[in-house]
């Protein structure tokens, strides 16, 4: 059953003249796993804005068709109402840190506090949501002493502490190292494995191929299509888009012109890529084997 | 313009040891990638080279000067540094005065300006942005302008801390290509990244760091192949070295034509 529901929306920042979303249908259900890809400039924020309510709500702008989660619709409904419909997660942890607050278990009960959780169950609250996020030996720490995947995973462990319906991350590694990457997609599984339903904006692509049921490729403020991630990453529509492609793709891409790449689909990942060039039936391989014999 | 750093190390205020001796020499136009997990010394490394910070012991000399001996705003002929964040280096209302800030304040004379920022521009695909206010730009395009505003001091060495973080795949290539221009004047670049494939496919030497130290130096196919050494600094090979290793190639590759050129020959 779709939980997220975009009817035509059309969307225009304050004071421009071109739409930075258009004619947007998206159903997502609940559960599933999506992840939209797109060059800088695509609509990719606007839209997670759009999810979240900032549009129109914070951004103003004019805005035509329906955004609708779990049969609320957006327009008709307040900022303050949606974040419990809704979690965004930003591509930079220093933006969602509230800076009001001295421990990472303040921070994460902040949120709490404001919608008047009583004081047990907002500790057990936010309990679970550490442990649930792998950041309960941080509860005492500041939030400014950490590292940048501590910090954001301690803005998604803020997120989730709410229990909202739908996550919505817009780039959360962008701005992280290798470590952090690891670390938030990490938290990112363990949300993917409890059935959250979850819409991920990422650049990363080969995380994306091991993670989502679905992928929406975005161009200029439009959905150029969807599918299963090997169906949009391969596909030949996001070449000279400025689509990031994995590096797995363009060389079997190349290979398949050489006659050096067997199967019809292209490969995503590691493992799909080492998979398919190991079928070349490979004349010094058989060589060896023979002078091995 | 050499640089050469001799037993350089700094400790923070704090007491924190970043660098704990490291010895290094770039020659005129090399193209230095500088990888490692946070906190391993790259950015200290680097803000030794033109003096915001100054060696604990050890010693840096850019060609002749010895940077304890010369103001950051001296060095700053030598050395150019493009922030990870262009927001923490822009200033000015307009595309075209931010881009002429630089020479124009290390004296050049106007003519000498004006060259030196169309040249820039051009190289960052922004001459048809030169009036354009650089908040109203989106992200990318601002990385390409804080590039153009050091490019335009025409320095001998530029330095990139984190040139692609943030960035689509539209403007990484833009990047790549200003790097390669530069290299076609001379300069030297050297980049601090976390995106190994960038990397890979765009320095010929890779120095790896950890705790403050060099855990390996040289040719990128022999830095990227050491797949153990990384691991203790974080680092993942390039995808298709990777991939390489795991068709049992027994050369290190590290772009597509190299992938390609092991497979043709089944370098197995």
């Amino acid at each position: 059953m779709a939980i997220v529901n975009l009817q035509n929306v059309t969307y225009k920042y304050p004071l421009t003249d071109s739409p930075a979303l258009q004619n947007i249908n998206l159903q997502v259900n609940e559960g599933e796993f999506v992840a939209i890809v797109g060059p800088n400039g695509a609509g990719k924020s606007t839209l997670c804005y759009t999810l979240a309510g900032f549009v129109p709500h914070f951004f103003k702008g004019e805005i035509t068709g329906a955004v609708e989660v779990a049969g609320n619709e957006s327009s008709k409904s307040t900022l303050h109402e949606w974040v419990l419909n809704v979690g965004l997660a930003f591509q930079n942890p220093f933006n969602q840190i509230s800076g009001a607050k001295y421990t990472v278990f303040e921070e994460i009960a902040f949120g709490l506090e404001n919608i008047g959780v009583p004081r047990d169950k907002m500790k057990q609250r936010v309990e679970d949501a550490m442990q649930l996020t792998g950041i309960s030996e941080l509860a005492e720490r500041s939030p400014y002493s950490l590292s940048g995947g501590q910090q954001q995973r301690v803005a998604l462990t803020s997120i989730l502490v709410m229990q909202p319906k739908v996550l919505v991350l817009d780039e959360p590694t962008s701005q992280m190292d290798p470590i952090g990457t690891r670390e938030v997609f990490g938290v990112i599984r363990t949300m993917a494995e409890k059935g959250m339903t979850v819409v991920l904006v990422e650049h990363k692509v080969e995380w994306i191929a091991n993670f989502a049921d679905r992928v929406i490729a975005l161009h200029d403020g439009q959905i150029l299509m969807e599918g299963t991630p090997q169906e949009v990453l391969t596909s030949d529509r996001l070449i000279d888009k400025a689509f990031g492609i994995s590096r797995y793709t363009s060389v079997a891409r190349k290979a398949k012109e050489l006659g050096l790449w067997k199967k019809n689909e292209l490969p995503v990942t590691l493992e799909e890529a080492a998979q398919g060039f190991a079928l070349n039936p490979t004349p010094l391989r058989e060589k060896k084997a023979h002078h091995e014999n | 313009m050499r640089i050469e750093i001799r037993d350089l190390q700094f400790s923070y205020p704090t007491g924190v040891q970043a660098l704990r001796g490291i010895s290094l020499m770039i020659e005129s136009g090399d193209q230095v990638a500088i990888v490692g997990q946070n906190g391993a010394g790259k950015t200290t490394l680097v803000k030794h080279l033109n003096g915001l910070l100054q060696p604990t012991a050890g010693y840096v000399r850019i060609g002749d000067w010895d940077t304890k001996e010369h103001s950051v705003a001296k060095l700053a002929r030598r050395v150019g540094y493009v922030f990870q964040n262009p927001d923490e280096q822009l200033f000015s209302k307009t595309v075209g005065v931010e881009v002429a800030f630089g020479p124009r304040n290390l004296g050049y004379p106007s003519e000498q300006v004006q060259r030196l920022v169309n040249d820039a521009l051009g190289m960052s695909d922004l001459s048809d942005k030169t009036e354009a206010n650089p908040y109203d730009l989106s992200a990318t395009w601002r990385k390409m302008v804080a590039l153009a505003s050091v490019i335009a001091m025409d320095t001998d060495i530029v330095i990139l801390d984190e040139p692609t973080t943030g960035q689509d795949a539209a403007n990484v290539a833009r990047i790549a290509h200003v790097i390669q221009l530069l290299q076609k004047q001379g300069k030297t670049v050297i980049a601090i990244t976390h995106d190994i494939d960038f990397c890979a496919e765009n320095f010929e030497r890779v120095i790896a760091m950890s705790q403050g130290q060099i855990l390996l130096d040289g040719q990128a196919n022999e830095v990227l192949g050491r797949e153990e050494i990384l691991a203790t600094t974080y680092v993942d090979p390039p995808q298709l070295t990777r991939l390489g290793k795991r068709l049992g190639f027994k050369t290190t590759v590290r772009n597509q034509e190299e992938f390609l050129a092991a497979l043709k020959n089944d370098d197995s």
